[in-house]
C-alpha cells in the first residue's frame, strides 16, 4: 500500500496544531525509551536484586557485543540492507585474534578487525553490484563459518595474554572495558550518521537508491563503506567477546546476527530503509538484555524466555506499522 | 435535507492528518446514473474524500447516505459490498497473472476438491468485457497490457462485484488521447447501463467533455455544484484557485549569452538516436514530444542517469565525460527527474535533508561534517523563496502535497548551483497555483543566465514557455521550431511522426 499523502501544511498554521504534532514527534521519538524505562521500573519491582550496581554492571556487558553489532546492522538496515554474516565474522575473527596473539596485540587484534572489514567490503561489493543483500550475506555467513572452522581445524584455542583478557574483564572507573567500548562506538556512530554528509548519504540510499543516485551519491563506495563498517564492528565484537571468554571455539557467535537485527528492529528502525536512529538501536538492546537478566534472575528456564523475546520482537514491528499510519 | 434522486450523500465529513484538518465540513453528494466530476487542485482532498467512501480511510465526523439509507463504511470491504469500487491512479492488479485471473483474483471459480474452474473464469471475464464493450487479451500477464487495457481490467473487475457507483481518480494521467477516447465511450456505455460515475480530475477540459455535473474542491471544503451546461470554464477556475489565472507564463526579457551546452551525436541504442543541440546561456527550449518519444532518454543520458553508447557532450567548449549523476552535477548540470516521488525526493527524510541531497558540502564547514545551522538556514532560505508549505525544515517530505513537494525538488537543485537545469515534467500532477510559480522560478533563472530545458507533454507549457523547441520522434529530433510560427497542430503532426524538417 502506497504511503498516504495528506495536505499537511495546506491552510494556515495555528499553534495548537504544531503541538499535536510535537507529541506525536515525542511519542514517535522516545518510545522506545519509554518501554525501557518502564522495563527496567518493573523488573526492579519484581527482582530487588536486579537494581543492584553489580548486576546492573552484569547487564551491560552482557549486552555490549549485541549492542556493537546493533551498531553495524543499522547501519546495513538503514541502507535498506540487511547483513546475515555478522555472527560468522565474528567467529572467524575472534578466532584469528586468539591464535594472533604471540605476535602481539596489534597484530592480533588489527588482523581480526582487517579481517571483519574486508568481509564487510566484499559484502558490499557484491550488494553493490546487484546481489540482493539477503543472498550475498548468506553466502558470506555460510563461506565465513568454514573458514573459522578450516583457520582452526575445527578445535578450539585457549590462552590470552593479561593485556588481551583486559579488554574482557578489565574496569576503567568502574566500568566494564567492554562497555565503554560500546559508549565510544555509540557515539562514533551518532556522529557520523547524526553529523556527516556520509550519515545522511546512508538514510538517502535507504529511503530511495533512485533518488540518492540522481542526486550525485556514489552507490557502489556507499554500499561498500556501510557494509564495511558493519564488518568491522563484527570484528571488533570477535575480539571483545574472545577477550571475555579468553577462548574461542570457530562454532562462536551463531545467530548473534538475529540478535542484532532483532536489537535494530525493537528500536524502531525500519526494515525498509532510511528510517531510524541508532541510540534506538542499542536501547533495543538493553530491552533484550534487561529481559534476559530479570527472567534469569526469576529462573525462567530459557525455552519460555525465547518465546518472550519472540512476541517482543512481534510487538516492536506491530509498533512500527502504527507508526506508519 | 434529502433529495430522492440521490444516490449517494456524504454530509458533514470532517478529517485531520496529526491534527492538520484535510477535509472541512464536506457535503458531497451524487444522483443515480450520472457522471460526477470531481475536481480541484492537487491537496484539495479529493483524493482523501474518495478513501473516506471507499473506506480506506475513516473519517472523524460525518454520515454517508446511500439512497438516504445511513450506511456505516469502515473497511474497503463494506464500501466494496454496498456496491462503491474505487479505481486508484495505482493499479492493485498482480502483474504476473492474466486479466481474467486479475479480474476475479481472490474469487475464482472453483470445481468440487478446490481445483480452479479455468473455463468457468475465462467465461465469465468474457462476459464482463463484452458487457464493456471492450476486447482485450485475457491470456497474457497483465503486465505485458498497455496502462489503458489494465485500467479497463480494473473496471471490470469492478463491474464484477455488481458494482453501482464507480469512482476514478484521475484516471486520464496517463492515457493517450486515443486511449481517453476509449475510457470515455466506456464511461458512457456504463451510464447507459445505470452505472453511477465519480470521475476525479484536476483537468479542466476533460471533465467538461464527460460530466453531467462537477462538484469543485479547494482547501478541504466544496466550493461549488454545479450541471456542466450552463457554467463557465473560468468560473470553475476560480472556484478551484480561489482567484484568476492570468498572466501563467511570464514575460521574460533574457538575453542570450555564451553556449553553455552542446551535445552531438548522442546514442543510446533503441531509446536515443543520434540527438544533437546546443543551448545557450539565458534560453530555454522546449522538448515536445510523445510518451516514449526518447526525450527523457536523452535527459538521463545527458546527466549520467543511463549510460550512453555513443556520443559527445561539451559544456561550455569543453568535452566532458559523463558517466553518473555526480559528474554532471560536477558539470553544473542538474535534473529535475519525471517521477519526484521515485525518482526526484527520498519521502521518508526531512524537507531540510531532501533541499540539501545534491550538495551537501553546501551544509558542510569541511571534513564532510554538517552544520546544523548552516542546514536550517539554507532550508528556511529555500522554504521562504520557493513559499513551500511546510510545518518547517524538519517535516518529513512525505507528508507534503504534490505542488509542494516539486518544490523541494527545485530548491535541491537550485541548491546544486548548477548553470544548466533540465526539467522534466516539472508540472505533472501539479495544481494550477504552483504551476505558475514553477513557470515563474524556470523563467528567472533563464533571465539569472542559466540554461533551462523543459520536457513537457503538455503542449500549452510548452509554447508558453520556450524560446526553441526540439519535437522528438522514435529517439530522434525531428523539427526544431520557434514557439511564433508553432501551433499545438504543427508539433503534433511532428511529434506523431506525421512529418519532418
Amino acid at each position: 500500500m502506497k504511503k498516504e499523502q495528506t495536505a499537511l501544511g495546506l491552510g494556515a498554521r495555528s499553534d495548537h496544531r504544531t503541538v499535536y504534532v510535537r507529541l506525536f514527534g515525542v511519542l514517535e521519538r522516545y518510545g522506545v525509551v519509554l518501554a525501557l524505562v518502564l522495563l527496567v521500573s518493573i523488573a526492579g519491582a519484581l527482582q530487588p536484586i536486579f537494581l543492584r550496581p553489580s548486576n546492573v554492571i552484569n547487564v551491560l556487558r552482557q549486552v555490549s557485543i549485541t549492542g556493537i553489532l546493533a551498531i553495524g546492522m543499522t547501519f546495513v538496515i538503514l541502507n535498506c540492507g540487511i547483513d546475515l554474516s555478522v555472527g560468522s565474522i565474528v567467529g572467524l575473527t575472534g578466532m584469528l585474534a586468539i591464535m594472533f596473539q604471540p605476535h602481539g596485540l596489534v597484530v592480533s587484534i588489527g588482523s581480526a578487525l582487517a579481517v571483519g572489514t574486508l568481509v564487510g567490503v566484499a559484502n558490499g561489493y557484491g550488494v553493490a553490484n546487484g546481489i540482493v543483500p539477503f543472498i550475498m550475506t548468506l553466502a558470506s555467513l555460510t563461506a565465513v563459518r568454514g573458514i573459522a572452522f578450516m583457520v582452526s581445524d575445527g578445535r578450539p584455542v585457549m590462552g590470552a595474554s593479561d593485556a588481551y583478557a583486559w579488554i574482557g574483564g578489565g574496569y576503567v572507573v568502574g566500568i566494564p572495558v567492554p562497555v565503554l567500548i560500546l559508549g565510544l562506538i555509540l557515539f562514533a556512530a551518532y556522529f557520523i550518521l547524526e553529523r556527516t554528509t556520509f550519515g545522511r548519504s546512508v538514510y538517502a540510499v535507504g529511503g530511495n537508491e533512485e533518488a540518492a543516485r540522481l542526486a550525485g551519491i556514489n552507490l557502489t563506495r556507499n554500499r561498500i563503506c556501510v557494509y564495511g563498517i558493519s564488518g568491522l564492528l563484527s570484528g571488533l565484537a570477535g575480539v571483545v567477546l574472545t577477550a571475555r571468554m579468553t577462548s574461542c571455539d570457530p562454532a562462536v557467535g551463531i545467530l548473534f546476527e538475529l540478535d542484532a537485527i532483532a536489537a535494530t528492529v525493537i528500536g524502531g528502525t525500519s526494515m525498509f530503509g532510511g528510517e531510524g536512529k541508532v541510540t534506538r538501536t542499542v536501547i533495543g538492546a538493553l530491552i533484550m538484555g534487561v529481559l534476559a537478566n530479570v527472567m534469569n534472575l526469576m529462573n525462567i528456564s530459557p525455552y519460555p524466555q525465547q518465546v518472550v523475546k519472540g512476541l517482543i520482537i512481534l510487538w516492536a514491528v506491530l509498533m512500527d506499522k502504527f507508526k506508519q499510519r | 435535507m434529502t433529495d430522492a434522486n440521490m444516490l449517494l450523500e456524504m454530509k458533514s465529513i470532517n478529517k485531520s492528518f496529526s491534527g492538520v484538518p484535510v477535509l472541512k465540513q464536506v457535503n458531497f453528494s451524487v444522483r443515480e446514473g450520472e457522471v460526477h466530476a470531481l475536481i480541484g487542485e492537487n491537496g484539495a482532498g479529493k483524493s482523501t474524500l474518495i478513501k473516506i467512501l471507499s473506506g480506506a480511510y475513516t473519517r472523524d465526523s460525518g454520515d454517508i447516505l446511500l439512497r438516504g439509507k445511513e450506511v456505516h463504511v469502515s473497511h474497503p470491504l463494506d464500501a466494496q459490498r454496498l456496491g462503491i469500487s474505487v479505481i486508484y491512479q495505482e493499479f492493485s492488479l498482480v502483474p504476473q497473472l492474466n486479466g481474467a485471473e486479475n479480474i476475479f483474483l481472490g474469487r475464482w471459480p472453483e470445481k468440487p476438491k478446490g481445483w480452479v474452474d479455468w473455463g468457468k473464469l475465462v467465461d465469465e471475464a468474457a462476459h464482463i468485457l463484452r458487457q464493456m464493450n471492450v476486447s482485450i487479451d485475457m491470456t497474457v500477464p497483465v503486465r505485458t497490457l498497455s496502462v489503458a487495457h489494465r485500467q479497463m481490467i480494473e473496471i471490470a473487475r469492478a463491474l464484477s462485484f455488481h458494482a453501482k457507483i464507480i469512482v476514478m481518480d484521475e484516471p486520464t494521467s496517463s492515457l493517450t488521447d486515443k486511449e481517453i477516447d476509449t475510457l470515455f465511450q466506456l464511461i458512457r456505455e456504463l451510464k447507459r447501463q445505470g452505472v453511477t460515475i465519480i470521475y476525479i480530475s484536476h483537468r479542466l477540459d476533460e471533465s467538461f467533455g464527460i460530466a453531467d455535473r462537477v462538484t469543485v474542491m479547494k482547501d478541504g471544503m466544496i466550493t461549488g455544484v454545479s450541471d456542466v451546461s450552463g457554467v463557465i470554464k473560468s468560473t470553475l477556475i476560480r472556484l478551484m484557485v480561489g482567484r484568476d489565472i492570468q498572466d501563467l507564463y511570464p514575460r521574460r526579457t533574457s538575453k542570450v549569452g555564451e553556449l553553455i551546452l552542446e551535445v552531438k551525436h548522442l546514442t543510446r541504442k533503441g531509446v536515443v538516436q543520434d540527438v544533437s543541440f546546443s543551448i545557450r546561456a539565458g534560453e530555454i527550449l522546449g522538448f515536445a514530444g510523445l510518451v516514449g518519444a526518447g526525450r527523457t532518454e536523452t535527459m538521463r543520458a545527458i546527466f549520467g542517469a543511463d549510460r550512453l553508447d555513443s556520443g559527445e557532450i561539451y559544456v561550455r567548449g569543453k568535452m566532458v565525460r559523463i558517466n553518473s549523476p555526480a559528474d554532471a552535477i560536477k558539470a553544473r548540470i542538474a535534473l529535475a527527474p519525471e517521477d519526484r516521488r521515485s525518482q526526484g525526493l527520498v519521502t521518508c527524510l526531512t524537507v531540510a535533508e531532501n533541499i540539501t541531497l545534491a550538495n551537501m558540502s553546501s551544509v558542510s564547514r569541511g571534513y564532510g561534517v554538517i552544520s546544523r545551522k548552516l542546514d536550517r538556514e539554507k532550508a528556511e532560505q529555500y522554504i521562504h523563496d520557493l513559499d513551500i508549505r511546510t510545518l518547517g525544515p524538519q517535516q518529513r517530505v512525505r507528508n507534503l502535497s504534490g505542488g509542494n513537494q516539486q518544490k523541494v525538488v527545485l530548491a535541491k537543485l537550485l541548491n546544486t548551483k548548477a548553470d544548466l537545469f533540465i526539467f522534466d515534467e516539472p508540472t505533472r500532477g501539479i495544481d494550477v497555483g504552483s504551476k505558475a510559480e514553477i513557470y515563474q522560478l524556470m523563467g528567472r533563472l533563464a533571465e539569472a543566465g542559466a540554461g533551462v530545458i523543459m520536457v513537457s507533454c503538455e503542449l500549452p507549457e510548452i509554447l508558453g514557455m520556450s524560446d526553441r523547441i526540439f519535437v522528438m520522434h522514435g529517439g530522434r529530433i525531428v523539427a526544431e521550431v520557434l514557439p511564433n510560427e508553432a501551433t499545438e497542430e504543427k508539433i503534433l503532426t511532428y511529434a506523431v511522426g506525421g512529418a519532418s524538417e
